[in-house]
């Protein structure tokens, strides 16, 4: 089993997907000859050539757009959205449109549609390419939201978001993209949407995270261990659906809760978890319900010690995980 | 050092029983924060803390009664250099993260728990436990912040109990308090009046508690358990109690509050059935005025004003919240004041005078099924009406010299009276004061 990095798992997944049914495209900013920005689609253009890997005009709408009619035309678009920065224009095409057409037509038309999105901050991108949107999209019902931290998870998410036949967000963390590495097996193969999964098990605190953040918590994690902490992590993979059956019993085991994400904690995706937990297993809470997100301030900053500042890190996820051990 | 004084409860009040310490001596306490419960009649206050300090000590011990104004604990204040520290230890963690982490990391560094100092919240899960194993959060040791029992403290104490074998002898139940010196509730004096002096009585524990079958529990007494029991036993070794029992007919009393409770009930008032009894007994107290009197040795004190007590059962035990001067309020006006003083009892906010000054009781038994009862007069009260629960019977009436068969909402009155104040045919002449006033309602 070959180890490869996320950026790449991505990557493979797309030329199966390719390769195994003429219907999948790819349709971004800069996704053909250059590769993409990110060198994801790096050799598909010349593999599956320019009618199948396609550069867009720079206009998200019209990305998110087209792609529906296509999807609605019997093909299986992916659009890429070059940083998740920029997905507010095609905010109306995902919302309004994508996210409503099976439901509109009573079930007759379906929108076999992704949109691939990388987000998030930590690689000194800025205000303009290091936002995480999630929270925006985990609210509307009709829209799938993925959000994968590992190389397996990513090709086997991707895979199952190609084949679902309504729209699914397939939300990138950049900085996984080539600093996160791992095994994925040779064969074909599905991770489902909607399952979480424990990524590592514990007795004394269930945290709940997804993308770069599972990660700091997972080092977080083992940090307490050698305090005699233990913490279970538990990676969300997909926010919508949400996994609530998995949350739940991993909080009825352990009686303690720290939810960790990126983006800001207010009206954050953390929030929604969270009003899950209070109102489903109120009688096995051990201590209140934490939460770790960014500052509520209006986006990520440029300066290195700011763009500290507002990224959570592995340490104050352990400082957290301290005090609520300690409660 | 600042002097805690037995505050004065009630204008009425002049003395006043410790409850409860909620701090033992060298407890840090915050300014407000609760220093003990203090007991006067039947209502129990918290009494806080002037200032933030630490507990030096304890005067009066609990269940002992003082006057208003005693010196019961002496604190020393917060910036008083104390020998007495007892902060819980802080224990800073590993240098690698900076601002935030200001809290104990390991359990080791846990405070000591304690049975007084230690923060007695309860989290949703243990409070689940401890219910599910019938666990008395004392027993357990807490290790969480401020000593907080946590979920782990809890699993681990089952664990452990688990481990060890069945010890038939060492039952987890703390050893019986020793019978306590019998406080002399004050008495509920309706007015500035002489009133006969009160025996002791003896203490109302019975003294055979000391062995507790390992089969059985001990649940020990609330203050106002061991209150109300003080009252029962003092008012039936008193009074001799009769009861005498009549069966109303509420018909138009229903009909009245049909046709008004809509009407209340935009003036923000519930109507219940209570007010009706209220004014019925009012009329009975008026044409016969010994029943709003107390009996002395010197001679049978009538008073003047009408102040009606009604009972409020509580899960913990009953209050008896007074409307005074009850005579001069209308139905609407009734209505309303039962509506507040049962609303506030309920939640705990009646001040202890509003317990106080009752001439006259009555106790609606009914609302939990009961047909007639024998109630125990509210001392130095002279009676007591229970009001039975109402229930629809076939009744033969008559009607144009016809005899017919009705059905009628019907009710038992049960009347208990002090046979030391006035004998069955007086006490029947008030009862049937009561019912012809609910039967011939007329608003």
């Amino acid at each position: 089993m070959p180890e490869m990095n996320l950026l790449e798992a991505i990557r493979q997944g797309l030329d199966e997907a390719m390769a195994a049914d003429p219907r999948v495209f790819i349709f971004g900013e800069d996704v053909g000859k250059r590769g993409g920005v990110f060198r994801v689609t790096e050799g598909l253009y010349d593999k599956y050539g320019p009618m199948r890997v396609i550069d867009s005009p720079l206009a998200e709408s019209v990305i998110v757009g087209a792609c529906i009619g296509a999807a609605m035309n019997d093909m299986l678009p992916i659009a890429e959205i070059q940083f998740a920065d920029f997905i507010a224009p095609a905010f109306n095409q995902i919302v309004q449109e994508a996210a409503r057409i099976h439901y509109r037509s009573n079930g007759d038309w379906e929108v076999p549609l992704v949109i691939r999105v990388p987000y998030g901050g930590g690689i000194h991108g800025a205000l303009y390419h290091s936002q995480s949107v999630e929270a925006f999209f985990a609210h509307v019902p009709g829209l799938k939201v993925v959000t994968p931290s590992t190389p397996y998870d990513a090709k086997g998410l991707l895979k199952s978001a190609i084949e679902d036949p309504n729209p699914v967000l397939f939300l990138e963390h950049k900085k996984t993209y080539r600093l996160i590495k791992g095994f994925v097996p040779e064969e074909d193969y599905r991770v489902p949407i909607g399952p979480a999964d424990i990524k590592r098990p514990g007795e004394d605190i269930s945290v709940f995270a997804y993308g770069l953040m599972l990660h700091y918590c997972l080092e977080a994690a083992q940090t307490l261990a050698a305090e005699g902490v233990s913490i279970e992590v538990v990676d969300l993979r997909t926010l919508r659906p949400l996994d609530t059956e998995t949350i739940l019993a991993s909080v009825r085991r352990t009686g303690k809760v720290l939810i960790v994400h990126e983006d800001n904690l207010f009206g954050g995706f953390g929030g929604e978890v969270a009003a899950i937990i209070a109102e489903h297993a109120f009688e096995y809470l051990d201590g209140p319900i934490v939460r770790i997100g960014g500052p509520d301030v209006p986006a990520m900053p440029f300066a290195h010690s700011l763009e500290a500042a507002f990224m959570p890190s592995p340490a104050s996820i352990a400082a957290a995980m301290r005090r609520l051990a300690a409660y | 050092m600042i002097e805690i004084k037995m505050p004065q409860l009630g204008e009425s009040v002049t003395e006043g029983t410790v409850g409860r310490w909620l701090k033992r001596p060298g407890d840090p306490v915050a300014k407000y924060e609760p220093l003990l419960e203090v007991v006067t009649d039947k209502v129990d206050t918290e009494v806080p803390a002037p200032e933030a300090g630490i507990l030096h000590e304890i005067l009066v011990p609990e269940g002992e009664t003082v006057r208003v104004g005693t010196v019961i604990a002496r604190l020393t204040p917060a910036g008083a250099t104390g020998s007495a520290t007892s902060a819980a230890p802080v224990t800073t963690v590993a240098a690698t993260e900076s601002r935030a982490t200001t809290t104990t990391v390991t359990a080791t560094t846990a405070p000591p728990a304690t049975d007084d100092g230690r923060n007695t919240y309860l989290s949703p899960v243990v409070a689940r436990l401890l219910a599910e194993h019938q666990l008395n959060p004392a027993q357990i040791r807490g290790t969480g912040q401020g000593g907080r029992i946590t979920k782990q403290d809890v699993l681990r104490f089952l664990a452990e109990r688990e481990k060890q074998p069945a010890t038939p002898a060492a039952t987890p139940v703390a050893p019986a308090p020793a019978a306590p010196t019998p406080a002399p509730i004050p008495t509920p004096a309706p007015a500035p009046m002489p009133v006969a002096p009160v025996p002791t009585p003896p203490p109302v524990t019975a003294p055979t508690t000391s062995e507790i079958p390992a089969d059985a529990e001990l649940v020990p007494l609330t203050p106002m358990r061991r209150s109300i029991a003080e009252h029962m036993v003092r008012s039936v070794r008193t009074s001799p109690h009769v009861t005498t029992v009549m069966e109303v007919d509420l018909s138009r009393v229903i009909a009245h509050r049909a046709a008004h409770q809509e009407a209340f009930s935009r003036q923000g008032v519930r109507l219940t059935m209570t007010p009706y009894f209220i004014m019925a007994a009012i009329a009975g107290l008026q044409a016969v005025p010994v029943f709003n009197g107390s009996f002395t040795d010197q001679g049978i004190i009538i008073h003047r004003r009408i102040n009606i007590g009604v009972a409020v059962a509580l899960n913990e035990g009953l209050l008896v919240p007074v409307i005074p001067d009850a005579d001069e309020k209308n139905l609407l006006g009734l209505a309303r004041a039962v509506n507040d003083l049962a609303e506030r009892a309920r939640s705990k906010r009646l001040r202890p005078e509003e317990t106080q000054g009752g001439t006259f009781t009555i106790t609606n038994h009914g609302v939990t099924g009961s047909l007639f009862a024998t109630p125990i007069i509210n001392q130095p009260q002279a009676g007591i009406l229970g009001i039975g629960a109402v229930v629809k019977r076939p009744v033969v009436i008559t009607q144009n010299g016809l005899d017919a068969i009705a059905i009628r909402p019907l009710c038992y009155l049960s009347f208990t009276f002090d046979h030391r104040i006035a004998d069955g045919a007086t006490a029947d002449q008030f009862l049937s004061t009561v019912k012809k006033r609910l039967e011939q309602w007329e608003g």
